[in-house]
């Protein structure tokens, strides 16, 4: 057996996406949290006022509770790399070693030492020093998230690296390559500024629901206002980030640019999706007669140029569609699949003639296979695949998710600009509407930041490292059932401790601030 | 330095002493969380699965080779 089988390579991936998917229920508002804190408490320092200590310590409340039911449980995605992904894991381990490592410092020392400082130092140590605790945890949590994605960059675009055939192991060639690569920081800014906006998504819905109450009004004002202030800066930011992100997508993962915009073929001047529905009956064909017979989309809301000038800063550039970059086009000098293929079943057999030199002595037959496999190592990946269809997405859900991340991503900019508006004006309370719809819009956030994960991950479809490794070759040759029973396992768990995350948290809520907080 | 040592020490023991019951009710969670995660799901089901099944980097490698260029085997 050269690849797992189709059911074990799914529950591997269902299992990978469940709990990456409840780990990321806590990271953002963590991320969010943890400054929104920060900031309150740098008013409370520099005015003196202990309302501002009352709204400080609530929130600081909150964020433990969601920091201690979360700790960990990130953990469990390393334990699946070991057991369901170990050929992925065996081949980039030395790429992740080292960011991780840090990473593992980073949050062991760092997060646990000020963290404590930050809810056990309130009048044990000085008002300034624990100001900086509290900083420097929330630094301490936006440093860890950055080596996690920085190695999760490095599998969308693995630069800095050299694949060592003696060892079958990637070894890092150039760290700063890898901590600098366009993709992570993209992926890095864009990552953490989603959390900073479900965070204030987090604190205005609450607040809101106070003023609805009618209790702590002025608590919640001031709440509301710190956190929508942050979640607009934010949320600009994540529009700046998201056309970085996307710029590079076109750049090094255009077929995944494809499946967002579901663009079958490109053309120049290409127009950018707002709105659109996708059309059921269109499909993947080399015959170029049958590509034309159905639009890509029933209905589409379009601006024109935008995806062209987007991805690649020329209003009149060519994008390439799914059929382009599948099938090929001459015209615009981009290469078949099947292209790509032949290449790395040219790599794959310089690695395996290189193995068998090697074996029997022969170093000049070895060289030679060594040279021939890193001529053609950037297609290794493809050399796995036995059809060129292989290499697409799946192409609704990404182009659906990427256009309802955006939607929010734009009405989270407006809600949060009329509730400051609604504040600054003291108008805020009279608008029950607006104050109903900020409670359902804390979900919207944590919706949009799920939304960008599936994009970024479901999008990049087939591969578990690009162009290198496609998931059916990345997984550990262990049985379907256990990866089934797992994950069970993993849904019972994580169900009960959202269910504790979920009532401890609203208890707390109900209970509200107290003078002296907890 | 001996002062600072201690108050860095007494934030701690004072901390967990005077814990709320929220406080006291995250800890027991965390331990049954990493208890869970630590000793029953690492060790009974999460085993590394190439440090299972071989020794040294050396097998390791020659496993994932095998795997990788198997096609090419069968066609050789």
């Amino acid at each position: 057996m050269t690849e797992a089988d189709i059911s074990l390579v799914d529950w591997s991936r269902a299992q990978f996406a469940l709990t990456a998917m409840y780990h990321w229920i806590f990271v953002p508002l963590t991320l969010g949290l943890a400054f929104i804190v920060a900031i309150m408490e740098t008013i409370y320092v520099r005015t003196g006022n202990e309302e501002w200590k009352r709204l400080t310590k609530f929130w600081m409340t909150l964020f433990g509770i969601n920091f201690a039911i979360g700790v960990a449980t990130g953990i469990i995605l390393e334990f699946e790399f070991g057991t369901n992904w170990s050929n992925y894991s065996w081949l980039v381990g030395d790429i992740f070693g080292a960011p991780l490592a840090v990473e593992g410092i980073m949050a062991f020392f760092l997060e646990s030492t000020f963290i404590a400082v930050m809810f056990f130092g309130w009048n044990k140590v000085s008002k300034k020093f624990h100001l900086v605790s509290t900083w420097l945890v929330a630094i301490g949590s936006n440093l860890s998230a950055l080596w996690i994605l920085v190695a999760n960059g490095w599998m969308q675009s693995p630069v800095g690296m050299r694949f060592n055939p003696d060892t079958a192991r990637s070894e890092m060639e150039n760290f700063w390559d890898v901590l600098f690569s366009p993709v992570a920081i993209n992926k890095f800014l864009h990552t953490i500024s989603s959390g900073y906006v479900v965070g204030s998504l987090f604190v205005v819905g609450i607040s809101a629901w106070y003023i609805l109450k009618g209790r702590h009004i002025l608590f919640a004002k001031r709440s509301m206002i710190i956190a929508a202030i942050f979640g607009l800066i934010s949320s600009i930011f994540i529009a700046l980030t998201g056309d970085g992100s996307a710029y590079q997508v076109g750049k090094v993962q255009p077929m995944k640019l494809a499946a967002m915009e579901g663009l079958y073929e490109g053309e120049e001047g290409t127009d950018l999706v707002v709105f659109g529905i996708m059309n059921g009956g269109k499909q993947i064909t080399p015959d170029k007669e049958k590509q034309k017979e159905n639009d890509d989309y029933l209905f589409a809301i379009k601006i024109p140029k935008m995806l062209s000038l987007l991805t690649a800063r020329d209003a009149n550039a060519f994008v390439p569609g799914i059929n382009d970059l599948l099938y090929g086009n001459e015209e615009y000098g981009i290469e078949s699949t099947e292209s790509k293929m032949a290449k790395g079943k040219i790599a794959i057999k310089a690695l395996y003639d290189y193995k068998e030199a090697k074996k029997n002595g022969d170093l000049v037959a070895a060289e030679d296979y060594r040279k021939t496999l890193e001529e053609n190592y950037s297609y290794f990946g493809y050399g796995f695949f036995e059809t060129p269809e292989e290499a697409v997405p799946p192409i609704n859900l990404t182009f659906y998710s990427f256009h309802i991340m955006v939607g929010l991503g734009f009405f989270f900019i407006g809600f949060l600009m009329l509730i400051i508006w609604l504040n600054l004006k003291n108008k805020i309370e009279k608008q029950k509407l607006i104050l109903r719809l900020a409670v359902p819009t804390i979900f919207l956030g944590y919706l949009a930041s799920m939304l960008g994960w599936i994009v970024a991950e479901v999008g990049r479809q087939p591969w578990a490292i690009q162009d290198i490794l496609p998931v059916k070759m990345a997984t550990s040759h262990i049985s379907t059932s256990s990866v089934q029973i797992t994950f069970w396992l993993f849904a019972a768990l994580f169900t009960v401790l959202l269910i504790a995350e979920v009532s401890i948290m609203l208890r707390q809520i109900k209970i509200g601030p107290k003078e002296g907080g907890q | 330095m001996k002062k600072n040592i201690k108050i860095f020490f007494s934030l701690y023991t004072e901390g967990f002493r005077n814990l709320s019951t929220l406080g006291k009710k995250l800890w027991i969670l965390i331990f049954i969380k990493l208890f869970i995660m630590f000793v029953i799901l690492k060790i009974f089901f999460f085993p590394n699965f190439l440090g299972s099944k071989f020794d040294t980097s050396e097998e390791k490698s020659n496993y994932i080779l095998n795997i990788l260029t198997k096609q090419s085997e069968k066609n050789d």
